[in-house]
């Protein structure tokens, strides 16, 4: 069986960065935000693998990259994403970041999903993180599920396995580093990944070059979303109160400091 | 006008209580309900639920249920009929559920049905000026947020270890019998296309990951790297930190560079997987202690520990980011030799511990 394969994917900033909050007329933000170095965001880009991996061995299939972001910031991670996996984007220019309403940027997704020509509903899969590295609250895919009527949902997937029948079994993390295991009788299904199995392909300059022709002319296109204002209203948004007095212990034996773990670990 | 407040929650694993968080989460809901003057309504889905609604009785408030075998494993497509369902007979301002993974899967996708808002791992509610108002972290807790909505029904899925538990009695044989108004939810045949078949639990010696542990120990990629003799020294690493998991009860962490050396086929530990990351891209556990060792501490990886309350770190490098007020304590040491003495001194206390209890026993 080919599936039709739609991975959702915001921008993050690059997690070396340093993040200072502003307040804008739009609400918060982060300072210089159209600044700092972006990457695709590290749950989506598992999804996007794993997209590319079942893609591959299902002949006929394709894959989708729906993304939510400034245009600008976007083609600057498509340089890279591009590169790693065969994918058409799907690109809506908004400037979503980690404050913007989950439920405003699952209804453009979901509309740029709706008017991908020639998706075949029956045979898709809604590809995403189960988190992101902005708003982190993992609820984006699900609320896209809703509107595009599929209620075969799961979050935190490890892992998809075909089975010779057409249905997948999947696992979905769980607490207590376990797995739940759910056999689903086939498309169509959301499917918010984890960080799966597959390691970060290496860069392909020819996909990329493939990609790039697309992707080049859908940026370009691009319809603009917009965000509506006062969905939440933030009364503060600050970084974390810092700085530990950090005793640092230097040239004492290894068996004093193991005494002294040893102690502090044994404390109630 | 009084506002509705709906506590959700779903039947544990044992099918005879509720999940730890879920019993937080009451506590939560108890003291919205008193800020806001608001009606509690309890609703619950699960096999069989009268057990479980005999624990949250003392609440006094009206409990609502959902339940039978359709309804003992998480599947989204009937645990979002099962809490629309609850939802639709109570009409809520507002929602507050655990968040459990079964309930951070379902209750977005029931508040997109509800045509209502949903704001996840929250970490406190408060009441400013008397209006409901939730706290939680952005950016992987890096930028803490307090903030309103005016749309109802808002749910609020609570992180675990941020409240109190909530009234959670014992049954007796004395006590009345709590009436649970069960709501009948019939599955059509869409909705059961997935089955559960069962949970995927690591091997017993494998098992490094305990929400419950005191303490969490963090392993870096320096486990991996050459030490003083030119040379890895993997299996030796390998056996000091399950003896020392063995030992202390704590909870495994991994740094992403160790984790993903394992997805690139690299030779590191065999035990960790993506599981155990913790930070940027992987978890952020609560644990009263945590201990990193061969780990640099970079932001990066320390956001993974904005909720551990006392740290600290055994690195080589004395400038590494533990040092610039990330530890309360670093320790400039090789943390071979440091935790080959630790996990000697553990044995001995355990040993020595066996030896009283025979004293005393015998």
């Amino acid at each position: 069986m080919s599936y039709h394969i739609v991975v959702c994917a915001g921008i993050v900033p690059d997690p070396l960065q340093t993040l200072e909050p502003v307040n804008t007329a739009a609400g918060p933000a982060l300072k210089n935000e159209m600044m700092l170095p972006a990457v695709l965001d590290p749950w989506a880009s598992h999804a996007l693998y794993e997209a590319a991996h079942l893609a591959a061995h299902a002949a006929g299939s394709k894959v989708w990259l729906v993304s939510a972001a400034p245009k600008a910031k976007l083609q600057q991670v498509m340089m890279n994403v591009a590169q790693k996996a065969s994918f058409e984007l799907i690109p809506v220019d908004a400037p979503a970041n980690g404050f913007a309403d989950a439920h405003a940027v699952a209804g453009m997704l979901a509309d740029a999903i709706q008017s991908i020509p020639g998706l075949d509903r029956s045979r898709l899969l809604l590809f995403g993180g189960w988190e992101s590295a902005s708003r982190g609250a993992g609820v984006t895919m699900q609320l896209v599920g809703e509107q595009l009527a599929i209620v075969d949902q799961f979050q935190g997937v490890d892992q998809l396995t075909v089975q010779p029948d057409g249905s997948f079994e999947i696992l979905e993390r769980i607490e207590g580093g376990r797995h739940l295991i759910s056999i689903c009788q086939g498309p169509p299904a959301v499917l918010g990944w984890a960080t799966g199995n597959l390691p970060e392909p290496k860069n392909n300059p020819q996909v990329g070059m493939v990609n790039m022709r697309s992707v080049m002319p859908a940026l370009q296109k691009a319809k603009a979303g917009t965000l509506p204002q006062g969905a939440v209203r933030y009364l503060s948004v600050t970084p974390p109160r810092q700085q530990r007095q950090t005793q640092i212990v230097k040239d004492r034996p290894a068996d004093e400091i193991a005494a002294e773990l040893l102690e502090w670990i044994l404390q109630e | 006008m009084s506002q509705n407040i709906l506590f959700l929650a779903h039947v544990d694993e044992s099918g005879t209580t509720l999940p730890k968080v879920a019993y937080e989460a009451l506590g939560t809901a108890l003291e919205a309900a008193t800020q806001l003057g608001a009606s509690l309504t309890i609703g619950l889905i699960g096999e069989s639920m009268q057990a479980v609604a005999e624990t949250v009785s003392a609440t006094g408030a009206r409990i609502l249920g959902v339940s039978g075998p359709d309804f003992a494993q998480p599947r989204y497509a009937s645990d979002a009929l099962a809490v629309e369902a609850i939802c639709k007979a109570v009409t809520p301002d507002i929602v507050i559920a655990p968040g459990t993974s079964r309930f951070l899967r379902v209750v977005p996708g029931v508040a997109a049905r509800m045509k209502g808002r949903v704001d996840t791992h929250l970490t406190a509610l408060d009441y400013v000026d008397g209006v409901l108002t939730a706290w939680r972290w952005f950016y992987r807790q890096r930028l803490e947020a307090v903030m309103q909505r005016e749309a109802r029904p808002w749910f609020l899925v609570m992180d675990s270890g941020c409240h109190q538990a909530g009234t959670a009695t014992t049954t007796t044989a004395a006590t009345a019998t709590t009436e649970v108004e069960l709501i009948a939810v019939d599955l059509p045949a869409a909705a059961q296309r997935t089955t559960v078949a069962g949970v995927r639990v690591p091997k017993a010696d494998a098992q490094t990951i305990r929400p419950d542990a005191r303490l969490l120990f963090v392993a870096g990629a320096g486990w991996s790297k050459k030490q003083a003799d030119g040379k890895t020294h993997l299996p030796e690493a390998e056996a000091l930190i399950l003896e020392f998991l063995r030992n202390s009860g704590a909870s495994l962490g991994g740094s992403k560079s160790l984790v993903d050396q394992t997805g690139e086929n690299q030779a590191v530990l065999g035990f960790m997987t993506h599981l155990n990351q913790v930070g940027q891209t992987g978890s952020t556990p609560r644990h009263p202690k945590g201990l990193s060792t061969c780990c640099h501490g970079e932001e990066p990886h320390v956001v993974g520990w904005r909720f551990i309350n006392e740290r600290r770190a055994v690195n080589l490098d004395p400038n590494c980011g533990w040092a610039r007020g990330k530890a309360d304590v670093l320790y400039v040491a090789d943390a071979f030799q440091v935790v080959a003495k630790l996990n000697l001194l553990l044995a001995e206390k355990a040993r020595s511990h066996k030896t009283e209890s025979v004293s005393v026993t015998g």
